[in-house]
């Protein structure tokens, strides 16, 4: 599997997110520059974290209307799996390729800690490494994870199956409706979350919970 | 030139911690009978041309475009 990370000002989750897909693919992610408008031919397009053009107007809202964003939409319309983390998430929610809002933490407060998720839905090509219900730790950092949609949106993605991720009970870190941490679109080729599983995969990070969605969106799950 | 000012505010029923933290601050501060505290954003542009319908339709693309995020925001527009 052939994977991508695209790298805009700002963006400053890059390396890791590298990092973590040449680890467990074992083979190292081209880049894709904020200029790029001709896509190169992968699997897996990752929109890593950060403060891309320094969160201006709203957290993703320029990145989200650079050509580069057109094309990653053409691909992900035509089936390409996307993956958005942190920034990456809000990016995905405000070109439209996820639906609902990220806004201010509830707190008002950048939280940077480690929290618990439940996979609400192994059946995804980002999740099946996982048990249904099974709860992973996964670290946090960000101020405007707060995700909102309306009562009509809400209801379609509780019963369609897109809530992948939960924060687990008590550890909601933002406010979130229905502690929701990650979600996917109706095709279930766009994942959007807010933590930071590129930042647990091996024993230096304290933990390799994260793994298992990168071993599922890159398909290398072991037998 | 047309100069037009656009407001954006959040949507009813969309919770403002910041709203909140300022209507805290403004009690802190000794003013009383504040009701809610609402927080938005103010656009001012200058659109090069003398035509106010078109000014206005153009304005209005770009609140839809960019300036505002429809899922949790209303805007208005106001020409001068």
């Amino acid at each position: 599997m052939k994977s991508a990370v695209v790298q805009l000002p700002g963006l400053n989750r890059d390396r890791d997110m590298i990092a973590a897909l040449t680890k467990i693919s074992g083979k190292a992610p081209v880049t894709i520059w904020q200029t790029e408008t001709d896509i190169p031919d992968v699997d897996l397009i990752v929109i890593p974290g950060g403060f891309s053009y320094g969160d201006y107007l709203r957290c993703g809202a320029i990145a989200a209307r650079m050509p580069v964003m057109q094309a990653i939409k053409a691909k992900a319309e035509a089936g390409v799996k996307v993956l958005g983390v942190c920034n990456g998430f809000q990016i995905l929610v405000e070109a439209g390729l996820l639906p609902g809002a990220l806004m201010r933490n509830a707190s008002l407060k950048f939280v940077c800690k480690e929290i618990k998720l439940e996979v609400v839905n192994a059946n995804t090509d980002f999740s099946r490494a996982y048990e249904q219900g099974q709860i992973i730790r996964c670290p946090v950092a960000h101020h405007d994870g707060n995700y909102f949609a309306d009562a009509e949106t809400l209801q379609s993605i509780e019963d369609n199956g897109q809530v992948v991720f939960r924060y687990a009970a008590g550890t909601n870190p933002n406010g979130s409706v229905n502690d929701i941490a990650g979600i996917v679109n109706a095709g279930g080729n766009v994942l959007g979350m807010m933590p930071h599983p590129e930042n647990l995969i091996e024993a230096a990070h304290g933990g390799s919970d994260g793994r298992g969605l990168f071993a599922s969106a890159l398909d290398v799950i072991a037998a | 030139m047309i100069n037009a000012r656009v407001t954006v505010t959040l949507k009813n029923g969309v919770l403002d911690p910041q709203g909140k933290a300022i209507e805290g601050a403004l009690g802190a501060l000794g003013f009383d009978g504040i009701g809610h505290v609402r927080q938005g954003k103010v656009f001012d542009l200058q659109i090069d041309t003398a035509d106010k319908a078109k000014a206005e339709a153009e304005v209005k693309a770009m609140c839809e475009k960019l300036l505002a995020n429809t899922v949790i925001e209303n805007y208005t527009i106001s020409l001068a």
